[in-house]
């Protein structure tokens, strides 16, 4: 059976170049599917990679009580003061409270990529707001200095916004800012944020002494459970959301990659439907083309089983050839290819495509299932090929 | 002589829409083992039909196909593939090569059902080839050769697992004169030096002359007509 199996296999794949433009055609519809099915998830898992690698599980941020986003959120200089001083918040070498005051405005980025005006938040921060980040590194020039018109740059901001490269000046609303510094946090959210003195910034922006998050260093992830008992006990603060970091991102992640997966999904499945009914069309034609080769072979002594499975084979291998095909494409397109989308706050988060390893195997699979549905009917029909069909003259 | 096949009652027919076509009925004949039959006779008279039934690739509607005591009728799908294999060389008109293998390669088609060895397939081949007068083309594929040297590769390809029977439905249909001739005496050679036993459908009687004899199948009986060899 293999050394038939193989003969016939051998035979169909020799006579595909007689067969080429539609046994292109099935390659390249598949190679689409594929493509497309990657194209989203890549998007999907660039885009939760850069959301999940986001937030420290000891890292609180303290938000105006059912605001959800930083940008919805207010609190005052006094809530502020009141949270320095609550339990489970840890102290730098000084006995300082590790606890940042942030202020979160958007101004509007130039994108490399189209030309366009996009939401780029600036983030008001003192200088503390670096030892909340773990993973924070300033990679050329200095912090900013405190009352100065000066911000420091994320890296992906300076990768897809035109003007914030190292000691440019850039107008951002009615303010020219210096830029200064440039600085990475491990790929995170973060990398996407202008970052300056938030006393410029409420100044600027006429926010007062108005805050819209505070961040506190927990002596450890349980700690969350004293601050949270402490802000709902104290008389003096009104009500506070107070999440994990980590959760606070991930839960804000997960509606756009439900979406982009939602999109993604359901438009391959379709493709893939477009796909199978072009692989069927071509195993017909190929097995139509060769009835009098298979009726030959059967007469020979060949099994059905064997002609079917041939028939079969040639069709996985063409699905399996598009699937390829459109994987490399794919990598080669989009891998770490970097793109921005709206974040949680409405201001764009900066995130690279990423062409997983399980993401190519579900593209794969999906190929293998369009070979096989598309093959399985014509491999079905080559077995049984009437073998009267010797006496055709072509 | 021993016969090889034994036809008894044989009867074949089809229905198109409503109406019966009987092509044949009640045939009973014996073809000796050895022998070298052209079968003749106007078109549609049945003749691919019965060689159809004797090589195991249609089945009748009534009566037996015997060979060497094997009811060939009764064989499964499974067994008759089986069969053929082991015990009939078919060549056609068109000669149903495998346009993507070379000769050798086309001729090799009947040994990958048996379990002879690569070396043992190799050596079968080209004592096949060399048979037909083509061991120099092996290499080719059939586009490459005439239609002559085509159907002495398909005649290759019948010989080469060295069956009882080689069933030819008008080998020469569609050759000129002279390759025709060729192909003829090598169908004379295969039966007269190595025995074969050869059923040959043709409408052409200079084709005819070279068997043994020759049935005329006209309304559904034979007309027999026995005759000297050719050469």
């Amino acid at each position: 059976m293999f050394k038939q199996t193989s003969a016939i296999t051998l035979m169909n794949l020799r006579s595909l170049p007689q067969r080429a433009g539609m046994s292109l055609a099935t390659v390249l519809s598949i190679a689409l599917v594929v493509g497309v099915l990657l194209g989203f998830l890549a998007m999907a898992n660039g885009f939760q990679k850069t959301i999940d690698g986001t937030g420290s599980e000891d890292v609180a941020v303290i938000l105006r009580g059912g605001s959800q986003f930083e940008l919805n959120s207010v609190l005052s200089a006094d809530q502020f003061r009141i949270i320095e001083t609550a339990p489970g918040i840890a102290a730098d070498a000084d006995g300082q409270p590790l606890v940042s005051a942030e202020l979160y405005v958007v101004v509007d980025g130039i994108k490399k990529d189209l030309g366009t005006e996009a939401n780029l938040p600036m983030r008001g921060v003192g200088l503390q707001a670096p030892s909340l980040r773990g993973q924070f590194e300033l990679t050329a020039g200095r912090m900013f200095e405190p009352g100065s018109n000066e911000i420091i740059v994320g890296e992906a901001v300076l990768d897809a916004f035109e003007g914030f490269a190292l000691n440019q000046t850039i107008r951002l609303g009615t303010n020219d800012w210096q830029v200064v510094g440039l600085f990475s946090t491990g790929g995170t959210v973060f990398e996407s944020e202008l970052w300056a003195d938030i006393g410029v910034v409420q100044n600027l922006y006429q926010r007062g002494s108005s805050l819209q998050s505070i961040r506190a260093r927990l002596t450890s992830p349980d700690a969350i459970t004293e601050l949270e008992a402490f802000a709902d006990n104290d008389p003096r603060i009104n009500e506070l959301d107070i999440f994990n970091e980590q959760e606070f991102y991930a839960s804000q992640s997960g509606t756009l990659t439900t979406v982009i997966n939602a999109v993604g999904w359901p438009l391959a499945i379709i493709m893939a439907i477009g796909a199978f009914a072009g692989a069927w069309n071509a195993m017909y034609s190929s097995v139509d083309a060769r009835m009098r080769e298979i009726a030959t072979l059967r007469a020979i002594g060949f099994s059905g089983g064997a002609a079917a499975m041939g028939t079969l084979i040639e069709s996985l291998v063409l699905a399996a050839v598009g699937g390829l095909l459109g994987a490399v494409g794919t990598y080669l397109l989009f891998n770490g290819a970097s793109a921005s989308t709206l974040g949680s706050g409405f201001t764009q988060v900066v995130f690279a495509f990423a062409v997983t390893g399980d993401s190519i195997l579900a593209g794969m699979i999906m190929a293998v299932m369009i070979g096989f549905l598309g093959g399985i009917v014509p491999a079905i029909r080559s077995a049984y090929v009437p073998l009267l069909t010797v006496h055709r003259s072509e | 002589m021993t016969s090889l096949y034994t036809l008894t009652d044989l009867s074949k027919g089809y229905t198109r829409g409503k109406e019966s076509i009987t092509i044949f009925e009640e045939l009973t004949m014996t073809i000796p083992e050895g022998d070298f039959m052209a079968i003749m006779g106007p078109s549609g008279s049945g003749k691919t039909t019965l060689l159809n039934l004797l090589g195991g690739i249609d089945r009748p509607t009534s009566g037996s196909v015997e060979c060497q005591g094997v009811r060939v009728d009764k064989l499964s799908e499974g067994k008759l593939a089986k069969w053929r294999s082991q015990n009939v060389g078919f060549i056609f008109q068109f000669y149903n090569l495998m346009p993507t293998l070379t000769a050798a390669q086309n001729v090799e088609l009947p040994l990958l059902l048996t379990g002879l060895s690569g070396k043992q397939r190799k050596e079968r081949v080209a004592t096949a080839l060399d048979i037909v007068g083509l061991a120099d083309r092996k290499g080719h594929r059939p586009r490459q050769l005439s239609g002559g040297q085509q159907q002495r590769v398909a005649i290759a390809r019948a010989i080469v697992a060295d069956p009882k029977v080689l069933l030819c439905d008008e080998p020469t249909g569609d050759l000129d004169r002279k390759s025709a001739d060729e192909i003829l005496e090598t169908l004379q050679l295969l039966n007269t030096d190595l025995g074969k036993t050869i059923v040959m459908v043709t409408h052409d009687p200079s084709a005819a002359k070279y068997a043994r004899r020759e049935l005329h199948l006209d309304k559904g009986r034979f007309v027999e007509q026995v005759q000297e060899p050719a050469q």
